[in-house]
């Protein structure tokens, strides 16, 4: 007995003194720590300073001293060229496909994710299995079929088949099914004794509780399909004029060959970064949300 | 990674910083590498101010020589025995599996890594604290010195993000593909060739759907299995 409180106290003895002899090393602690943290975090901005940087340099300049932060003789060259080229066109579509995207997404993922959420019909549990089988394949095996019916459709290089194949997705019904049932069921059910049809359940009560929730698969969303390259570079072969801005960029580095003008590239890099940096920016925990919920859903 | 911890403030911001690369566009982002690794550029002029009297002209993205054989050469072993490169597995001389990832590949390797680790670092982030703080003060009061406790309490009970963050590490890399348009498009003599830009040069380079289909239908029954094991292994620690 009294030798397993000796035991006991041992090790908070040894705590104690530790807290008396650690001013010193708890700032080194401290000091390695945040050292390790710049270290990593100037690791993950340089790229991004440096394309902003070279962006207003001239060419020769961002060849000769990639290096330096401050451009010697700042020019707005490369952006002025762009407004020259096809990149403004680009940048609309990708602005059209984008809101067009996440309004689809927003409208049937929504209904899809409260229909397997809170109503009873038959096959509903193989239809949910069958949404979570949907989030294990990979884009690229979905690339061709996608083509080819997108081919029979006749809908390659129209809009159509640009938007429609991304307007409902596996992981949005996913989400907004996991937020629907989140919302107690006692607000629904007192609609329905007022007379209330299912639908306008949804519309008055459900989607209102929901907003958190829709906040977040719209911030989704509209970083996915701004980003998206895949899909736009298989739907829009052969007209030119439908290219959304990553597809053009891409293709843009391709057609320069060698000499690239790298100040415009970058510059462009810059312009397709600068909206999702916004976004994020203002609604950070957003994405952490949707990040933690793939993780957690395993 | 697990820097991360309570100790530390500003941890917002890190994080931020962090995680900006994996939500910006894949081909902005490649384009930025493509201008960093080119022969005159950053990295190189980054090395040689590092490296005091050097020079390097590291041709990054088009160089098809292994990054293991580059290091060889530096300590003067230049060519193969005659036994490895004579045996040859799979149509490559084994000389020319050993010498390891082209140079170029290696350099997509860094900028995939670079984009990819604030989505990892948050899993783990959100797994750390989900583990319950006594936990922590128990091991603490029983003794465990910081080495102990994170071998035998944080990895233990980090399992499952671990895990995690291993599957979809594995099953992403199979996709690469937007880097690999933007910078090397399969080349030099297909060393950056991935499952996901074979598929495609096949299909909408060659216009043979067929093969295409069959690279595709090979790796998503690759990609099935990597999330059954994950699955599997991860089921019984949810209950």
């Amino acid at each position: 007995m009294t030798a397993q409180l000796q035991q006991r106290r041992a090790p908070l003895e040894g705590r104690a003194s530790v807290h008396g002899q650690s001013t010193g090393y708890r700032i080194a602690k401290r000091v390695l720590g945040y050292g390790i943290l710049i270290f990593f975090a100037a690791l993950f901005i340089a790229p991004f300073a440096l394309a902003l940087a070279n962006s207003i340099k001239s060419r020769p300049e961002a060849l000769a001293s990639p290096l330096s932060l401050i451009p010697a003789d700042p020019t707005l060259r490369a952006y002025e060229e762009m407004a020259g080229t096809d990149i403004a066109r680009w940048t609309m579509n990708s602005v059209v496909v984008t809101v067009m995207v996440t309004l689809g997404r927003l409208v049937l993922d929504s209904l899809a994710g409260y229909a397997l959420a809170r109503l009873r019909f038959p096959g509903r549990a193989a239809i949910f299995a069958l949404v979570v089988a949907v989030l294990a394949v990979p884009p690229i095996v979905l690339a061709i079929p996608r083509y080819l019916v997108l081919g029979q459709l006749g809908m390659l290089d129209t809009y159509a088949g640009l938007i429609l194949p991304l307007a409902v997705d596996a992981f949005g019904i996913f989400l907004m099914k996991t937020f629907f049932e989140s919302i107690p069921r006692e607000m629904e059910e007192a609609a329905r004794i007022d007379g209330a049809t299912i639908f306008q359940t949804y519309w008055r009560i459900i989607m209102p509780l929901a907003a958190p929730g829709l906040i977040a698969l719209t911030i989704l969303s509209f970083q996915g399909s701004w980003n998206e390259f895949l899909h736009p570079l298989i739907a829009a072969p052969s007209d030119p004029d439908l290219r959304t801005l990553p597809v053009g960029l891409a293709l843009l580095r391709g057609a320069e060959g060698q000499s690239q003008d790298f100040p415009l590239l970058l510059g462009a890099s810059v312009l397709i970064t600068i909206p999702v940096a916004i976004v994020f920016f203002t609604f950070q925990r957003h994405f952490i949300q949707g990040v933690t919920a793939s993780a957690v859903k395993g | 990674m697990i820097v991360n911890q309570k100790f530390l403030r500003g941890k917002g911001f890190f994080r931020t910083a962090y995680y900006f690369p994996s939500i910006t566009s894949t081909i902005a982002v490649s384009l930025v590498f493509l201008f960093l690794f080119q022969r005159s550029g950053a990295i190189n002029q980054l090395i040689s101010a590092l490296l005091p009297g050097a020079d390097v002209r590291m041709n990054w993205l088009d160089n098809a020589d292994g990054v293991l054989h580059n290091f060889l050469g530096l300590v003067g072993i230049d060519s193969s025995p005659a036994f490895l490169a004579d045996t040859s597995v799979m149509g490559l001389s084994l000389w020319q599996w050993l010498s390891g990832p082209s140079v170029t590949l290696f350099a997509i390797m860094i900028l995939v890594t670079w984009t990819t680790t604030g989505t990892m670092m948050l899993i783990f982030l959100a797994g750390l604290q989900n583990i319950p703080s006594d936990i922590e003060e128990a091991s603490r009061v029983d003794g465990a010195t910081a080495l102990q406790r994170f071998r035998l309490v944080t990895i233990p009970m980090m399992r499952q993000p671990l895990f995690f963050v291993l599957t979809i590490g594995l099953i992403g890399t199979w996709q690469v593909f937007d880097q690999i348009f933007v910078i090397s498009a399969g080349g030099p003599q297909k060393t950056t060739l991935t499952p996901a830009y074979l598929i495609y040069r096949e299909g909408f380079q060659n216009f043979s759907m067929g093969r295409a289909t069959a690279v595709a239908f090979l790796l998503f029954t690759l990609i099935i299995v990597f999330t059954l094991v994950q699955r599997r292994i991860l089921k019984p620690d949810r209950t």
